[in-house]
C-alpha cells in the first residue's frame, strides 16, 4: 500500500518549489474561475469568455516583446477587451457573438505581429507556445501576490453582487424594473470576468482558461441545486481538477516519451471535460423522477376528469 | 510580386477568401461565429497530431475538424450550445498541447499553424485546396435553399420539414471541410476573421442573400488582396493584416447602417414636417 502510494505521488512532490506554486496558484484560479463562471455560462456569456482570454493573450504575447511579465500584458489587454466589448454591447443577444468575433478576430492579428516581431527580435522560439499554452510549473514567484490579489479582487466583486447579478442575468427585465442598475452590474461583471480570464490564462494558457472558466461551471449547474450551491461545487470541481493536473503532470515525466513530461494544462483541460460528460450518465434524481411522476398521475387524472 | 512561387500564394489565397466568404454569410447568419472559430482552431490540434505520427497534415486536420463539428452538433443537441462549443474546443486544444508538449522540435510549425504559412504554398498544395473548395461551394450550392430556409426562419423551416438540427449536423460539416483545406494555407486563427469581417459587413449593406454573399466574397479577398501585397513589402505576419481588414470591413458596414438610419430618420421628420 504504502509502495502504492509513493508510486503515486512521486517523492518531493510537496517539497518542490514550482509545485508549491503551481498549487497555490492553481487553487486560487480555479476557484475564481470556478465562481465567476457560473454566471458565465448562466448568461450565455461562453464566447465573450474565450474572447477576452484570447485578446489577453494578445497582451500577453506584447509584454513578452517589451520584456514585461505577461501577466501584466494579460490583464492590461483583458480589461480593455472587457470596456470595449461593454461599448459594442456584448449585453444585447442579437449580434453580440458577430462583434465578438470581429474584435476577436483583429486582437488574433495583433497576436500574429506582436509573435513575429518578438521572434524577429529575439532568438527565442516558442512564444507562442508558452502565451497560448502557459505552463503552471514556470509561473514566476514574483508575481504570486499580484496573482492572488486580483484573483481574490475578482471573487469578491462576483460574490458582493452574485444576487443582483443572479436576477439580472435570470430576467433584466424585472431587475431593472427593482431599480437594479443592469448595466452597470452587467460591465462590473465583465470586468471581474477579464481578471479572472487573465489570471487562468497565466496558469493554463490563454486558449484553456476557458476551460476552467466553462467546464466547472457547467457541470456544477447541472447537478447542483440553487445557484450558491452551484457556485462552491464549481468552485470544487476546478480545484479537484487543477490538484489532479498537477499530480498527473509530475507523474508524467516518467511515462513515454521519456525525459520530459506531458503539458499540464492537457490534464486539467481532460479532467474538466470528463467531469461534465460524467453528469451525463447519472440517473435523474428520486425527487426529480417523483415530480415527474406526480405530474404525469396528475396529467391522467386531469384527463380523466 | 508575381513570380512562380507568389503566384500560388496569390492563388491558394484567393480560393481560400471565396470559400470563407460564402461560408462566413451563413455561419454570420447562423450566429454560429463561436462554432466558427472553434472548428479551425481545434483542427489545429490534429495537424499537430498528424505530424506526431508522420502522417499527412490534411486527414489529420480534416479528421479533427468532422470530430469537432459532430462533436459541437451531439453536444448542443443536450446543452447549452455556447457551452458545447466551448469544451469541444478546449478539448482539442488540450489535445493539441499535448501533441506539440510531447513532440519535441514543434514550435515553429505552432506558429505556421495558427497563423498562417501563406508564403509557402507549393504547387502539389494547390490542388487539393482546389478540389476541396470546389466541393464545399458545391454543397453549399446544393443544400442553398433549406440551409437559407432554416437560418432565416428555422420554425418555418420545421414546419416544412427541413430538421434543423440536421441542418445545422451539415452545416458544421462544410465548415470543416473548408476549414481543413484552408488552415495549412491561412492558419487557424486567419480562417476566422475571414470568415466573420467580410461577411457580418456585407449583411450590413444589403439585406438580400446573394448580393450579400456576392459582397462577402469580395471583401474577403479585397482583404486578403490588400494583405499580401503589404505583407510582402512589410515582412509583417498575413494575419495581422487580414484580421485589421476584417474589422474594417465590418466597421465600415456598422458606419453605414448608422447614416442610412439616421438620414431615414431625418427624412421622415422632413416629410412630417412637410405634410403638417
Amino acid at each position: 500500500m504504502g509502495h502504492f502510494f509513493s508510486h503515486l505521488f512521486e517523492p518531493g512532490l510537496l517539497s518542490n518549489g514550482p509545485v508549491r506554486v503551481a498549487v497555490l496558484v492553481g487553487t486560487v484560479v480555479a476557484v475564481t474561475s470556478g465562481v465567476v463562471g457560473v454566471f458565465t455560462v448562466t448568461r450565455g456569456q461562453s464566447f465573450a469568455g474565450h474572447a477576452l482570454a484570447d485578446v489577453a493573450a494578445t497582451g500577453g504575447s506584447g509584454a513578452f516583446l517589451v520584456g514585461l511579465n505577461q501577466f501584466w500584458g494579460f490583464l492590461a489587454f483583458g480589461i480593455g477587451a472587457a470596456a470595449f466589448l461593454e461599448v459594442i454591447g456584448v449585453q444585447r443577444r442579437r449580434g453580440r457573438d458577430v462583434a465578438t468575433g470581429v474584435v476577436l478576430g483583429a486582437a488574433l492579428g495583433v497576436a500574429a505581429l506582436f509573435l513575429y516581431l518578438a521572434s524577429a527580435t529575439t532568438s527565442t522560439t516558442g512564444a507562442s507556445f508558452t502565451v497560448l499554452f502557459g505552463s503552471i510549473f514556470v509561473i514566476d514567484s514574483s508575481t504570486v501576490p499580484a496573482l492572488i490579489v486580483s484573483g481574490v479582487i475578482a471573487l469578491l466583486i462576483v460574490v458582493l453582487l452574485s444576487r443582483v447579478l443572479l436576477l439580472s442575468s435570470l430576467s433584466p427585465d424585472i431587475a431593472a424594473a427593482r431599480g437594479v442598475p443592469v448595466r452597470a452590474v452587467g460591465a462590473a461583471y465583465l470586468i471581474a470576468l477579464a481578471v479572472s480570464v487573465s489570471l487562468s490564462a497565466v496558469a493554463i494558457g490563454a486558449v484553456l482558461s476557458t476551460a476552467l472558466l466553462v467546464g466547472p461551471a457547467a457541470t456544477a449547474l447541472r447537478i447542483a441545486k440553487g445557484p450558491l450551491r452551484a457556485m462552491a461545487v464549481s468552485a470544487l470541481i476546478g480545484v479537484v481538477a487543477t490538484w489532479l493536473g498537477i499530480l498527473l503532470a509530475y507523474d508524467s515525466y516518467y511515462w513515454p516519451p521519456h525525459g520530459h513530461g506531458w503539458p499540464v494544462s492537457f490534464f486539467i483541460v481532460a479532467l474538466v471535460v470528463v467531469f461534465y460528460l460524467l453528469t451525463y450518465l447519472r440517473r435523474p434524481s428520486r425527487s426529480r423522477r417523483a415530480r415527474a411522476a406526480e405530474a404525469h398521475s396528475g396529467e391522467s387524472a386531469c384527463s380523466a376528469a | 510580386m508575381f513570380s512562380g512561387l507568389m503566384m500560388n500564394t496569390w492563388i491558394a489565397a484567393t480560393i481560400v477568401a471565396v470559400i470563407a466568404g460564402v461560408v462566413g454569410f451563413f455561419a454570420v447568419l447562423r450566429g454560429s461565429t463561436f462554432a466558427a472559430h472553434a472548428i479551425p482552431n481545434g483542427a489545429f490540434a490534429g495537424a499537430a497530431g498528424a505530424s506526431l505520427l508522420g502522417i499527412s497534415t490534411l486527414i489529420g486536420l480534416a479528421v479533427f475538424s468532422v470530430a469537432g463539428a459532430l462533436g459541437i452538433a451531439a453536444f448542443g443537441r443536450r446543452a447549452r450550445h455556447d457551452v458545447a462549443t466551448a469544451l469541444v474546443l478546449v478539448m482539442m486544444l488540450a489535445l493539441g498541447a499535448l501533441f506539440v508538449g510531447v513532440s519535441t522540435e514543434y514550435a515553429q510549425e505552432t506558429y505556421s499553424l495558427l497563423f498562417g504559412e501563406v508564403f509557402g504554398v507549393s504547387s502539389s498544395e494547390i490542388l487539393p485546396i482546389a478540389g476541396l473548395g470546389v466541393v464545399s461551394i458545391v454543397a453549399i450550392v446544393v443544400i442553398f435553399r433549406p440551409l437559407m430556409l432554416s437560418s432565416a426562419m428555422p420554425e418555418v423551416a420545421e414546419a416544412r420539414g427541413v430538421g434543423t438540427r440536421r441542418m445545422e449536423m451539415v452545416f458544421l460539416l462544410v465548415m470543416a471541410l473548408a476549414t481543413s483545406m484552408t488552415v495549412p494555407v491561412v492558419g487557424a486563427l486567419l480562417m476566422f476573421s475571414l470568415m466573420i469581417g467580410p461577411a457580418a459587413a456585407a449583411r450590413s449593406f444589403t439585406p438580400r442573400p446573394g448580393l450579400a454573399i456576392a459582397l462577402s466574397v469580395a471583401f474577403g479577398v479585397a482583404t486578403v488582396w490588400t494583405g499580401i501585397v503589404v505583407s510582402y513589402e512589410t515582412n509583417w505576419p498575413l494575419g495581422f493584416f487580414v484580421g485589421a481588414g476584417g474589422a474594417v470591413f465590418y466597421l465600415a458596414g456598422r458606419a453605414w447602417v448608422t447614416v442610412r438610419r439616421t438620414r431615414t430618420v431625418r427624412v421622415g421628420r422632413v416629410r412630417a414636417a412637410a405634410t403638417a
